[in-house]
């Protein structure tokens, strides 16, 4: 590891002043939006993924500015749902009572992810600035579009079993690797941003970018701005049609090959409500445009297979990751199966 | 009643002796010395597999503050011995003799700081212009390449080819099994402090002895000059078995720098440098008449090993071995490739040509409509048929009858695929398990000391398997006194001579050392006090005087005693000294030795999704007396999960695009969790075995993967109907 600086903030205004002009960074890891090695300011809260990135060299920066004493730990109850301060610890999270009751799959998607470990060391922020898992963007004497743009990609025709099928590139094929961001698109959650300049508020589907031509921009926050939240909007979905399905080789602490986040609101055997979101095959966390399609059918096996091959319809495939199409659709069905209580 | 209280006595269940010291963190790892004036070594790796390294720019490293200086082929630390018997360890180890880079992780230079942080930094900040060169890396691409090792003979009996051609019954496939890396839990690591011409090894080694010599020859020093140091091992799996570059290096730079060197590899170095299980591809053919019975078997092995050390994983000898056939064969083929050298993995070849052989011999079964185990019991071999010898002992017959009742076997439905329960499809297997035995010569000392308390020494390790625990159940037995009296000390080349800790071949070793060390002690013990007329055993016969609970005593009249601390007291010395060496007698001449073990085990396949659980598992084994049933069950235990994620989930992947390991972290190197273990049920049998050693211990460190791969593949059959002929059985092979 590189040296670095280290400050240690407690008070927004101060955390925002610290981004400075040219230097930008965001949560534990974050974008990369000029790409290459940035030497930037980061900011740093439960560090679960940066210091991985600082040992491994992907990441340098010259300063880490510590927000984790700051005051975003909350998880309050607004007028139109919840918001969750970006400080926020996975394990916090997960066993929250009004998430447990109202925003189950939320709850599901967090203990499918990482360690106890981990989940008590990450937060909500740095959940969502997580890093690629792809070793060609881990390891710096490889080629990589994310890290070095230009570079190339030598997970395309490389090893990429692990690797996205929706939302992909000819520059990248990186899949985003968390549990919570799935659940979060699934419930529609919207992203808290601030800076000096003010506040806003991004839709998380608009907050993820997929890589196109630069895979090295992951999202739309600034370089002056910090996630101080999440909004979850008011529940819909009763945690027994909330279904988190995570497929992985390992059955803990492995990342997922696919994972669905499945929300259903049902009468009897009509659906009233859909949505549903993919992890684990796609370059951000994949809301299912055509979720709304399932509103008005009957919970039907068939009917769900259609829809799980509307989702997949644009899929793109590589050599290693080709079975991933067929297991994807398999997932999708049996995720709402699960939450639609009929197995 | 604690541990102190129970009469000690091998096959009496004891906790760890050296528990405390781990959990307390007082056991010294390789990396815990803290010595003065140490510095620190970073190691950097080649990231192209074949080529030179044609530019290596040190400056901006050296000027990091702490940084004391950068090694590489430009300047080498010191200089490795051409003699001839240091050569082929020098040749393989690539000590920075030249610029050529033979593998991806080829360690290519070394930062030395007076602090890890400056030591790492610098790392970062040297820059290396390589020329490549082409490369191979993949086996399956490269097996027109196979070659016949030049030590290694085909074994043949009968006529292989035309008794399988006229046979009935018969089933012919490939198998494949990837590369895989050992990942012991603690990394690898060495401490190097000189001490004028002296060199001191602090190492995390399954072989003091091996390491010391190794090292003196590389380095050209008298044996006695070295010194290797490895009280305790976080594991090793065959790869401590051997000196890496590593090693030397650290040697070589601590003798430069004129003061103490640590080097220790991070995880993500482990993957090529130290050793990797080569990939297989396996062919075996078995042929059977209708009735069951075998009578040709061939097992063709070829596996991958690098291009500078000729490795042979010997996956074809279980074959040839455990099962009758009149007709049979069995060979050997490598391919060198651009790799990382390929070493011994838990059970080498047992482990992986087991997986071949045993899912054969179940895809036999079922085309002969037999049960498996039916079809096993009725080709128990009752002699080992490579070498034509009557086993020294052979519960294999038992193992399988009382796990297959313990399992339920019974009601196993042959019919594959025809179990479900809801979403999972459920699947019973079972396989062979079984491994060499093997004895190698050892030396051990006791002392006892004048408070009656005994010391046994003997130069092996406990590298996780609980070496100090049962050596001290054995002292215990043979001089009957509670453990807290004795104190076993290991893990040091200037204790007496033990070969390496690896074949399973510890206890057999060391452990009938340690007894008959012991036996002599007390001997001593009884002629001192027989002899001394201020005893009161004076002038008894020496057959006629036992050790009872820390004393002497008739063995008809106990009230006539006394005890290990008074008769040491009246010494000169005040202590009481035995040694022995111990070697095999010609029992390997006249019979075979080997374990046996049944596994029988139950997995879940997600019909849809196409994921393995293995449920549950039972598993009889045949190894001999067990001398702590806690740790031997513990070796078991460790085994069977190590043969899950042999199974279903270790691989090590390399992009052949660019010849380099992709996955060489634990998070993305899988092995098993917690979550992917569940019920295990390990029973022992434990034969009388008269020739094997004095003890009649036959190992257990290896026995339990074997086989254990195959037994969770032919369970994922019976779930499925699907024969995974490709290790490891990961969901996209079931989709």
């Amino acid at each position: 590891m590189r040296p670095f600086n280290y400050e240690r903030v407690v008070a927004t205004p101060d955390a925002l002043a610290t981004l400075d002009g040219a230097r930008f960074r965001t949560g534990s890891g974050g974008k990369l939006r000029h790409g290459g090695m940035s030497t930037a300011a980061h900011f740093i809260a439960g560090g679960t993924t940066l210091l991985d990135l600082m040992k491994l060299d992907v990441v340098q920066p010259n300063k880490l500015v510590d927000i984790s004493r700051m005051p975003m730990t909350e998880i309050k109850e607004t007028d139109d749902g919840v918001l969750i301060g970006a400080l926020v610890t996975n394990s916090d999270l997960a066993s929250n009572p009004i998430i447990k009751a109202r925003y189950s799959i939320l709850s599901q998607a967090l203990l499918a992810g990482a360690s106890q470990q981990l989940r008590n060391k990450a937060t909500v922020g740095g959940n969502i600035l997580q890093r690629s898992r792809c070793p060609y963007f881990r390891d710096p004497s490889m080629d990589c579009n994310k890290r070095n743009p230009g570079s190339g990609c030598p997970a395309i025709k490389g090893f990429s079993r692990m690797h996205a099928i929706v939302g992909v590139s000819d520059k990248c094929i990186s899949a985003h690797p968390s549990d919570m961001c799935v659940a979060l698109a699934a419930l529609g959650a919207r992203i808290h941003l601030q800076s000096t300049a003010g506040s806003r508020v991004v839709a998380i589907n608009e907050f993820f970018l997929t890589p196109e031509n630069h895979p090295e921009i992951e999202n739309v926050m600034r370089s002056d701005e910090i996630i101080t939240g999440v909004q979850l909007p008011a529940s819909r979905f009763n945690p027994e049609n909330s279904h988190y399905l995570k497929v992985r080789d390992r059955e803990s602490f492995s990342f997922a090959i696919v994972s669905v986040a499945a929300c259903l609101e049902i009468d009897g055997t009509s659906i009233k409500g859909a949505r549903v979101a993919l992890g684990g095959v796609a370059t951000k966390p994949w809301f299912i445009s055509e979720s709304d399609s399932l509103i008005g059918k009957t919970v039907d096996s068939e009917i769900f297979r259609d829809f799980a091959e509307a989702a997949l319809k644009t899929a793109q495939a590589q050599k290693h990751n080709k079975f991933k199409i067929e297991l994807t659709k398999r997932s999708i069905v049996r995720a709402l199966e699960k939450a639609a209580g009929v197995i | 009643m604690t541990q102190k209280e129970v009469e000690l006595k091998i096959g009496k269940p004891l906790d760890r002796v050296d528990g405390r010291l781990k959990v307390t963190g007082a056991a010294r790892y390789a990396a815990e010395w803290k010595l003065e004036n140490l510095a620190y070594g970073v190691a950097i790796q080649s990231t192209i597999p074949t080529g030179r390294v044609t530019t290596i720019s040190v400056d901006r490293a050296r000027q990091v503050s702490g940084v004391i200086d950068v090694f590489s082929y430009k300047n080498k630390p010191g200089t490795v011995s051409d003699e001839e018997d240091a050569r082929e360890d020098a040749e393989r180890l690539f000590l920075f003799q030249d610029n050529e880079i033979h593998y991806a992780g080829q360690i290519i230079a070394l930062v030395v700081a007076d602090n890890l942080t400056a030591a790492r930094h610098a790392a970062k900040l040297v820059n290396i212009e390589y020329e490549r060169e082409s490369f191979q890396t993949d086996l399956s691409a490269n097996l027109k390449h196979a070659k016949k090792p030049e030590d290694a003979e085909d074994h043949k009996r009968g006529d292989f080819k035309k008794a399988f051609l006229s046979a009935p019954v018969k089933v012919s496939q490939t198998y494949t099994t990837p590369m895989e890396t050992h990942n012991p839990l603690e990394p690898f690591g060495v401490t190097a402090a000189w001490d004028g011409d002296e060199l001191t090894l602090y190492d995390s080694t399954q072989g003091v002895y091996s390491t010391k010599q190794t090292v003196a020859k590389i380095l050209k020093l008298a044996k006695e000059e070295v010194r290797v140091l490895s009280p305790f091992v976080g594991g090793g799996f065959g790869s401590k078995l051997t000196v890496w570059a590593h090693v030397p290096l650290a040697a070589m730079a601590a003798r430069h720098l004129k003061r103490p060197v640590k080097l220790v590899l991070a995880r993500n170095q482990m993957y090529g440098p130290v050793g990797c299980r080569p990939a297989t591809v396996q062919t075996v053919s078995l042929a059977a008449e209708n009735d069951g019975r075998l009578i040709a078997i061939k097992h063709e092995g070829i596996s991958e090993t690098s291009k500078f050390k000729d490795y042979i994983e010997t996956v074809a000898d279980g074959a040839f071995s455990i099962y009758p056939s009149e007709h049979a064969l069995a060979t050997h083929r490598i391919v060198p490739l651009d790799i990382g050298e390929a070493t011994w993995m838990r059970a080498p070849g047992h482990a992986t040509g087991s997986y071949a052989l045993e899912c054969a011999m179940d895809e036999l079964a079922h085309e002969l409509k037999m049960d498996p185990v039916e079809f096993r019991l009725k080709n128990w071999a009752n002699k080992d048929y490579a070498s034509d010898l009557p086993w020294s002992s052979n519960s294999l017959r038992e193992c399988y009858r009382v796990a297959a009742e313990k399992f339920g076997w019974q009601n196993r439905n042959m019919q594959p695929g025809s179990k479900r329960d809801g979403s999972r499809l459920v699947g019973h297997g079972m396989a062979t398990a079984f491994h060499s035995v093997w004895r190698n010569p050892a030396s051990a000392k006791a002392i006892m000391h004048n408070d009656g308390t005994v010391v046994v020494q003997s130069a092996t390790h406990d590298i996780g398997t609980g070496t100090y625990t049962a050596l001290t159940l054995v002292a215990a037995e043979k001089l009957d006194l509670p453990a807290a009296s004795i104190k076993v000390e290991l893990g040091d080349s200037n204790l007496p001579y033990a070969p390496v800790s690896g074949g399973s071949t510890t206890m057999g070793s060391v452990g009938t050392a340690v007894a008959a060390v012991c036996e002599s002690l007390l001997s001593n013990l009884i002629s001192l006090a027989i002899n001394d007329s201020k005893s009161p055993l004076h002038k008894k016969h020496a057959d006629d005087v036992v050790a009872r609970r820390g004393a002497l005593c008739l063995k008809t009249d106990e009230s006539v005693r006394e005890t290990f601390e008074a008769i040491v007291r009246r010494t000169s010395t005040g202590q009481i000294e035995a040694s022995v060496d111990s070697k095999p007698g010609d029992e390997e001449e006249k019979f075979a030795m080997s374990t046996f073990g049944a596994h029988f085990v139950e997995v879940s396949v997600d019909a849809d999704l196409g994921k393995v659980r293995v449920e549950r598992w039972v598993g009889a084994f045949d190894a001999g007396r067990i001398v702590n049933p806690k740790t031997a069950r513990s070796q078991i235990l460790g085994g069977v999960t190590f043969g899950i994620g042999m199974a279903l989930l270790e691989h090590t992947l390399i992009d052949h695009n660019i010849g380099r390991i992709v996955n060489a972290d634990i998070a993305e190197y899988h092995i098993p969790s917690h979550a992917d273990v569940h019920d295990i049920d390990v029973i022992f049998l434990e034969p009388v075995d008269p020739h094997v050693n004095k003890l009649g211990i036959k190992g257990i460190g290896e026995l339990g993967i074997t086989g254990a791969a195959a037994a969770v593949a032919n369970a994922v059959f019976n779930a499925t109907g699907k024969r995974v002929r490709e290790l490891p059985i990961t969901l996209d092979k079931l989709l």
